[in-house]
């Protein structure tokens, strides 16, 4: 189960690069990278995951004395509850930097930006 | 019965596929914002199956909710940009 | 075409690279020493029934610290990139109005939604939640209450004041734990009381709400700004 959840993460990795490689328009840029952004946090959580045991919660099912036996690894957790908070701090910024180049050049084109080139 | 968690885990990572290349390729951009929406929302649901109840309530308050939401703001401020550099779009 | 040739090829390359990665993973059957240790240590040392907060909090609290420089540092950047000239008395544009679904049903709603956020953060300690849970779910509510009345303006320092003084309450709580107890943000400051209450874990749940206030106001603060940017 684990592992078909790491096969779409990968796939889903893949196809935000392809949508921030291929597509021109900047808004739909930041939606691939989003998309890239959740495979990521798919993969790490599946890492953690292990088959017939259950959430890292101690509560009246498990108690403190059983829980190395029955709950899954709580890093990958921890990790990718950071991640998709600065993942949305990284896309508002992006958001706020496309809305100032639109106020600039009224296009979103990104082959139109092109004062950096050589 | 350990069957069942796994055709749901396969239906939910098809349906996140699927969504994925809607929102690539999506003909107009609130498609596809939206369909960034559904994947992140259905990505949710996987965490809750993969046993990581608080990465999928960070997982949806924040990426089906506030992601989505952000996109819209700003896309309701750049109205003439919108079919900029599609290959069938806005000529400017 | 010879660009879109190029991305797949590139695609196909960091794909041959998972497909290894994919290839060589088998799951562990038991815990690893890391999780192991945390899964015996946490009840006895911290206190905390949900085990992801205990380590978010307490275990690796300065990755978290980071975090919230990190979401400072952005917030800010939004609200400076986005700011429009000076000009105190510029006129509101004219909108059309909201429908009475939407301002009835926020002002219903909108409480509810707060409280359930507070909730969230004040129980991460118990129960799947925290910090960053509940500032989303606090930062929903105010983005309703702005979708409802457009007109209304944030006030700006209200918000950046509640953010300072989450952030410095927080460094303030680990140096203490610095000076009382075992290390930056130790949560021994505080008796630990017994597992599964709503006052145990020391000072988790008040570090939990510093974070959730701090955090709330953060997103807050960028959609405010965002949402008083012109229509171009």
């Amino acid at each position: 189960m684990a592992l078909v959840a790491m096969a779409t993460g990968f796939v889903l990795i893949l196809i935000g690069f392809y949508g921030a490689l291929t597509n021109r328009n900047l808004l739909r840029m930041i939606v691939a990278f989003t998309i890239a952004d959740t495979g990521v946090n798919i993969v790490i959580v599946a890492i953690g995951y292990m088959h017939g045991r259950t959430a890292p919660i101690l509560d009246a099912t498990i108690s403190a004395r059983e829980a190395v036996a029955r709950i899954i690894d709580p890093v990958p957790q921890a990790l990718v509850l950071t991640a998709i908070v600065i993942g949305l701090g990284v896309t508002a910024l992006m958001l706020a930097y496309a809305y100032k180049l639109f106020e600039k050049k009224r296009t979103l084109d990104i082959a139109r930006f092109a004062e950096l080139k050589w | 019965m350990s069957h069942l968690p796994l055709a749901l885990v396969g239906l939910l990572c098809i349906a996140m596929v699927i969504a994925a290349v809607v929102a690539i390729r999506g003909r107009s951009l609130p498609i596809a914002i939206l369909a960034a929406g559904l994947v992140s929302l259905v990505a949710s649901v996987l965490f809750l199956v993969l046993a990581s109840p608080d990465v999928a309530m960070t997982e949806a308050a924040i990426g089906s909710g506030l992601t989505t939401f952000l996109f819209f703001f700003v896309l309701g401020r750049v109205r003439g940009g919108q079919d900029d550099g599609q290959p069938d779009g806005g000529q400017s | 075409m010879i660009k879109r040739l190029l991305a797949l090829l590139l695609l196909a390359a960091i794909g041959s690279v998972f497909a290894v990665l994919l290839l060589g993973y088998t799951p562990d059957a038991e815990l690893n020493l890391t999780a192991r240790y945390y899964a015996e240590r946490t009840a006895a040392d911290i206190g905390a029934a949900n085990i992801v907060t205990a380590i978010v909090v307490t275990y690796r609290g300065l990755d978290t610290l980071g975090e919230v420089t990190v979401l400072f540092l952005s917030a800010t950047i939004v609200g400076l990139v986005l700011a429009q000239g000076s000009g105190p008395g510029r006129s509101p544009s004219v909108r059309t109005p909201v429908g009475e679904l939407l301002g009835t049903g926020a002002r219903v709603l909108a409480p509810l939604i707060l409280l359930l956020g507070v909730y969230v953060f004040v129980n991460g300690h118990l129960t799947p939640g925290g910090g960053f849970q509940g500032g989303a779910i606090v930062a929903s509510g105010m983005l309703l209450l702005l979708l409802a009345d457009p007109l209304r303006q944030f006030s700006h320092g209200l918000i950046s004041t509640i953010e300072s003084v989450a952030g410095i309450a927080y460094v303030a709580i680990g140096v203490l734990g610095l000076v009382l107890a075992g290390g930056f943000l130790d949560n021994r400051i505080l008796p630990l009381g017994t597992l599964g209450e709503l006052a145990s874990a020391g000072a988790i749940p008040l570090i939990y709400s510093l974070i959730g206030l701090k955090v709330g106001a953060e997103f807050s603060s960028m959609l405010a700004s965002l949402s008083e940017t012109e229509e171009l």
